[in-house]
């Protein structure tokens, strides 16, 4: 089978994935659901010739998933049955509906599997696959590109990682406890 | 938090170790096969994290204590920032890849490729001990109800 | 029809945001989204060959034949920017649900329509 049959099954699974984590009215299965679409999406990275983003991918998914459960369970598990706003919910779904046309009529001109920077011999994609080993010396040529060519890139992911980290360490923080002896 | 059952910690005590090693793996090869800090990182997490659930909350202090967490991520990112800086002392640009350049090793052997083993290193660690923190603030946190009526936040500390 | 379909998995998350009431949907949605746009992104740099198995990973072996290595391989740039947006979608979802559970403890209930009533 080509690529594109295959990659078109895994798609529809994943929508059909996500279509079940946004309607369902359990929470837990919501949670659960968003388990699969993140595992369709690391299979779909497989399929497309990118093995580092399909390890991080399950494994970042995995953490994403405990946290999810720890924040669901035991809360009042079932979402409430709210009353359905039938205007707004119909604007919605017209708006949706153009957002979708507009992608199939703006993206013929994006062929799947001719990338822009095929021919170009000048593009830097081309430079990085033909002198990435002789210049940095690391066979993984993903890896050269961000901690070599790009690595101010990953400094600025390490930052932005430190500071999430940082933020909700200071929103679940408890109060500041008063010795005992303090008076008011 | 309490521990499971004795099937996952006894399940569990014989496959820290092999996890351990895949994540280890994973980091120090980034170079030569896919994977790389991210990567390790985040399965050395998932270790922690199992630990916790499997034995609770004070067993698994004791491997690896808060303070340690907090710690080991600053740790990390300054051992990133200190070879971008000396990659500008000795290379003439920020994070230039100074190792390469002097002291070129083999092709597809362990210690080649300048810097970015070291690189890979720092940003496993900084991973790493991020998402553990991130997870043991969650779990730490208990709602309790004070005498008003009203709910509060409160920290487990360690003892 | 690939490319559509993406976006329409991006739409999906999009509709979640915007109807949904469970501040906890609310999040399933974001994180629905992001999962989308890496998705497209690696998507865009796939290059097809005639045979299937001739394409490969940037990844280079000791076999490979470095002539026509750059011609076979797929794209490296957009796998390195997804790599690093992978990891940051985890740090912001968990800072979201940290919000979550401090509005729990806030207001006694996820529904948002609810915490606007007790605002005041």
């Amino acid at each position: 089978m080509g690529i594109e049959l295959i990659l078109i099954i895994i798609l529809v699974f994943i929508l059909l994935g996500s279509i079940i984590a946004v309607e369902i009215r359990d929470l837990l299965s919501a949670v659960i659901s968003i388990g699969v679409v993140g595992f369709g999406i690391s299979i779909a990275f497989l399929f497309l010739q990118a093995p580092d983003l399909a390890i991080v991918q399950i494994a970042v998914e995995v953490v994403l998933l405990i946290l999810l459960i720890r924040a669901t369970i035991g809360k009042g598990v079932k979402t409430t049955h709210a009353h359905i706003n039938w205007p707004s919910l119909f604007l919605v779904v017209i708006l949706c509906l153009g957002f979708v046309g507009f992608a199939c009529v703006a993206f013929q001109e994006l062929e799947f599997g001719a990338p822009v920077t095929a021919n170009n011999p000048q593009a830097p994609t081309n430079y990085y696959l033909k002198h990435g080993l002789a210049e940095t010396g690391s066979a993984n040529i993903v890896t050269s590109v961000i901690l070599d060519y790009r690595a101010y890139d990953t400094l600025g992911e390490a930052t932005v990682l430190f500071t999430a980290i940082i933020g909700a360490l200071a929103i679940l923080r408890g109060r500041a406890r008063k010795k005992k002896g303090d008076k008011e | 938090m309490n521990g499971m059952s004795p099937i996952v910690q006894t399940v569990a005590r014989f496959a820290k170790v092999f996890i351990l090693l895949f994540g280890i793996y994973l980091t120090f090869t980034g170079h030569l096969s896919p994977g790389g800090g991210f990567a390790g990182g985040v399965v050395i997490a998932c270790l922690y994290i199992l630990l916790t659930l499997a034995y609770g909350k004070k067993s698994a202090f004791k491997y690896f204590p808060r303070k340690a967490a907090s710690g080991l991520d600053s740790v990390g990112a300054l051992i990133f920032l200190l070879v971008a800086c000396l990659g500008l002392g000795f290379g003439g640009v920020f994070f230039a890849n100074f190792l390469e350049r002097n002291y070129p090793g083999a092709s597809f052997s362990l210690l080649s490729a300048g810097t970015i083993p070291v690189n890979n290193i720092a940003i496993c660690i900084k991973v790493a001990s991020s998402l553990f923190l991130v997870f043991i603030i969650m779990a730490a946190a208990r709602v309790i109800e004070k005498k008003d009526g009203t709910r509060d936040f409160k920290q487990d500390e360690e003892e | 029809m690939i490319l559509p379909l993406c976006f329409a998995l991006f739409v999906v998350g999009l509709y979640c945001v915007l109807t949904k009431r469970n501040v906890i949907k609310i999040v399933i949605g974001l994180t629905i989204m992001e999962y989308s746009v890496n998705l497209f992104l690696v998507l865009l740099g796939y290059k097809k060959q005639v045979i299937m198995s001739q394409v490969q990973a940037p990844i280079i072996e000791k076999i490979t034949n470095l002539d026509d290595f750059f011609m076979k391989a797929v794209d490296p740039l957009p796998q390195a920017l997804v790599l690093t947006s992978i990891v940051i979608g985890l740090g912001v979802t968990a800072l979201a649900i940290a919000i979550c559970i401090r509005l729990y403890q806030r207001y006694g209930t996820f529904d948002i329509s609810e915490m606007r009533r007790l605002k005041g």
